[in-house]
């Protein structure tokens, strides 16, 4: 079995979750790119694991982990977004400028 | 050399053989320090407590009380010869011998006797100081210097070596000088404790020589060893003997009061009067006795063959009968007994002097109870009265009879009326006078009773009999200071019996014998019964004293204000001005000092003053050179330079710092990315 066509496609998701993360100015979309990248790692995980076959499917496991997780931090990430869009009526990621100096 | 020494064997109660003691000798420690303990808590609490703190000293002489009547009882079944100690400090080489500075205590006959005696008259002093010092200035101090008095004198007869004597010497010293300028809102009070204060440390000087001269002679300190050494007859202590000992006799006379020392003694009646009962009967004027007889066995090895006995021996006897005499025309009823305590420790003094060990302290012992007793009924009389002269008293036995009671048995112990106690410790000396050859000496000692007997009928008459001559309506005084009275009153009659010559307690033996517990035996003369025509040549003086006395004084009640001014031509100015010693003694200081200390002022304010100052400009310019050169230029320089630079460095890269978090992101990214590359070319 080859691992390169996962492989490319995984690349290509990785490259278009950091594009979104770093362009994009809206915070929700921000969230979604990086559940793209964090997806992107999960494929690689699951190719590799299929390609090198271990006995305790330590990719498969790892993946779920990864879900799990950014299950959570979707769930962290968008409420704040909710909390911040209340107070400033806007969820534009150049506004939340307050952390600065 | 050593054949001249007669060191009798003690044929004691114990056979000469004593036991270590037990607990309580182990612990005797205790005694010498809770007066110190106590005077830190007057200090700390006194002021909040009902009694001012007299809690505290009252507690601790209790304390003492108990242990050192354990101490003096097994002493009285077993003899106790202990001493302990504890190394502080190595002083140094002397001649090839390590000198070393010890602490720690000694419980052996005289040190029990002493503990005993300062214990039991200052337990007694300090409950009739709560009434007699109540609503008075100061409470908690008197009573916190009161602890620190009793302490020191306990530190002084507890000393094993003459190192920690001069310590509990010199700390009987301040605390007599704090106690007799204790009223110092009056300048007269603070000349006379001035006066006793640098009369002692002139004498002070002796001590401190001799001490250096014994103790370098045989390379310690301590007293076993000093008396060992003297009792095996030891050249280097030998050669050093007739100095050494007139030096330490030369310190004894300062405390003791010996003539012409004396001049403190009267002057220190400014303090509050229980420091006159406790300074005259057991602690500061004992000091000097204590002393004598603790270098005793020195002075009984030596002092014969040194020469110097003669001169120890005059020296009492003129302070015994003279001073007696003073006691005749003063009006102060406090120094009447000041006089008399004088003429006491003449005899105490001339007694050791001579050879008399267990006479001498005995009647140290016997005096203790009736001299605080005097003091004590003087005290009360003067609380009622408000005044110290007796021309203000008069009649007072109707008003105040316990007080007058007790104070005729005080008297009467003191004049040596048989069976009093003064009657067998007085009777002891003249014995022992006799039989060292000092015949004529005896003589003037009996003369001195029929003076002590003469003035002390004056002293009652002119207070009790007659009539009152003051102010207001006297009343007998509290309880808490008749009680003291009367406990005084008993051993005053009756511890004569304690030695009565031949006499022995059953298995307990005498006076004699515990005071025999010491390292090496005494060997002083102790009569073996009775010599009733000595005895009654004393009496026949203390009778003949109270009976011309009474006579004069007591009938012609009316006028014995004016009986008492019958001045006889030289001798009366000459009493009055007290043998002109006193002013021979400032004469001299003056004449002396006063140059000097001009010659030391110029000294000062040209020489000194000009050295100093010189000094303290040039460290004030050095001072100044540092704090504008180096100080606000370099060193401060240096750390506002570091400051700067972190300031700034941080100015500029907080600009880094913008608050858009996908500037961050693509820093990330943009770092990663570098990684991967690097990671790569390496690979």
């Amino acid at each position: 079995m080859l691992v390169n066509q996962f492989l490319i496609v995984a690349a290509l998701l990785f490259a278009m979750g950091t594009y979104g993360l770093l362009v994009r100015r809206n915070t929700v979309m921000i969230l979604l790119s990086v559940e793209l990248m964090l997806n992107a790692v999960n494929i690689n995980l699951v190719a590799f694991e299929a390609y090198l076959r271990t006995s305790e499917a330590i990719g498969q496991v790892f993946s779920l982990f990864v879900i799990t997780i950014a299950a959570a931090e979707v769930g962290i990430g968008l409420a704040i977004v909710l909390m911040i869009f209340r107070n400033r009526q806007s969820a534009n990621v150049d506004e939340y400028n307050l952390m600065k100096f | 050399m050593t054949d001249l020494l007669v060191f009798a064997a003690e044929e004691g109660a114990h056979g000469g053989s004593f036991s270590e003691g037990g607990f309580f000798a182990d612990t005797a420690g205790i005694m010498l320090i809770s007066p110190f303990v106590a005077f830190l808590l007057i200090i700390w609490l006194g002021k909040q407590l009902k009694n001012d703190g007299a809690e505290f000293a009252i507690g601790a002489m209790a304390v003492n009380l108990v242990w050192a009547s354990v101490l003096f009882f097994q002493n009285m079944t077993e003899g106790i010869v202990r001493e302990v100690h504890f190394e502080i400090a190595n002083i140094g080489l002397f001649e090839g011998r390590e000198l070393i500075f010890e602490l720690g205590w000694m419980v052996d006959g005289l040190s029990i006797m002493m503990y005993w005696v300062v214990s039991f008259v200052g337990l007694l002093v300090f409950i009739y100081a709560v009434g007699y010092m109540h609503g008075d200035r100061r409470v908690p101090w008197f009573f916190a210097a009161f602890s620190l008095f009793a302490g020191s004198m306990l530190i002084l007869v507890g000393a094993p070596n003459l190192i920690q004597l001069i310590i509990g010497w010199e700390g009987v010293g301040l605390a007599s000088y704090l106690l007799i300028g204790f009223y110092w809102e009056d300048i007269e009070n603070v000349k006379a404790g001035n006066k006793a204060f640098l009369t002692n440390k002139v004498a002070d000087v002796g001590l401190i020589l001799g001490a250096i001269l014994v103790g370098l002679a045989i390379g310690d300190f301590s007293f076993p060893a000093i008396s060992e050494a003297a009792a095996a007859g030891n050249e280097s202590l030998g050669a050093v003997a007739a100095a050494g000992g007139l030096l330490l006799f030369f310190g004894a006379m300062g405390k003791s009061a010996q003539f012409p020392f004396h001049i403190w003694l009267p002057d220190a009646m400014a303090g509050p009067t229980p420091v006159s009962a406790l300074m005259h009967a057991a602690t500061m004027v004992t000091a000097g006795i204590y002393l004598m007889a603790r270098t005793f066995p020195l002075y009984q090895a030596f002092a014969e063959e040194a020469g110097i006995r003669p001169i120890m021996v005059t020296i009492g006897v003129i302070t015994l009968f003279a001073m007696g005499l003073l006691a005749l025309v003063a009006d102060d009823i406090k120094k009447v007994l000041a006089y008399s305590t004088v003429s006491q420790l003449g005899y105490m003094m001339t007694a050791v002097a001579a050879g008399g060990y267990t006479a001498g302290l005995f009647h140290l012992f016997t005096h203790a109870f009736f001299k605080a007793l005097l003091f004590l009924g003087a005290g009360s009389v003067i609380h009622a009265v408000h005044s110290n002269n007796m021309s203000d008293m008069g009649g007072l036995r109707k008003d105040m009879p316990k007080t007058f009671w007790t104070f005729v048995i005080g008297s009467v112990s003191l004049a040596g009326i048989i069976p009093f106690a003064g009657f067998f410790s007085k009777d002891e000396i003249l014995a022992t006078l006799d039989h060292e050859g000092y015949v004529g000496f005896m003589w003037v000692a009996i003369a001195g009773a029929f003076v002590t007997a003469f003035y002390m009928t004056r002293a009652v008459a002119l207070t009790f009999f007659g009539t009152y001559k003051g102010h207001g309506h006297p009343h007998e005084s509290p309880a808490i200071m008749t009680t003291p009275l009367i406990i005084l009153a008993v051993p005053s009659v009756l511890a004569g019996f304690l030695n009565v010559p031949g006499l022995k307690l059953g298995s307990f033996g005498n006076f004699t014998d515990w005071l025999g517990a010491r390292v090496v035996p005494m060997g002083d003369y102790h009569p073996e019964s009775l010599d009733w025509a000595l005895a009654a040549y004393g009496l026949t003086a203390g009778v003949g004293g109270i009976v011309i006395g009474w006579l004069l004084f007591a009938p012609d009640r009316d006028t014995q204000g004016e009986r008492d001014r019958v001045e006889i031509p030289v001798l009366y100015p000459l009493l009055r001005r007290k043998y002109y010693v006193d002013d021979a003694a400032l004469g001299l200081v003056g004449f002396t000092s006063g140059p000097l200390a001009r010659a030391t002022d110029w000294f000062n304010t040209y020489v000194l003053d000009n050295i100093v100052n010189g000094v303290g400009g040039a460290v004030r310019l050095a001072g100044r050179f540092v704090y504008n050169g180096l100080d606000q230029r370099g060193i401060d320089g240096i750390f506002n330079g570091l400051s700067a630079v972190a300031d700034s460095a941080g100015s500029s890269l907080r600009k880094l710092q913008t608050g858009r978090v996908q500037q961050y992101a693509t820093s990330v990214v943009i770092a990663a990315l570098v990684l991967v590359i690097v990671v790569v070319i390496i690979q």
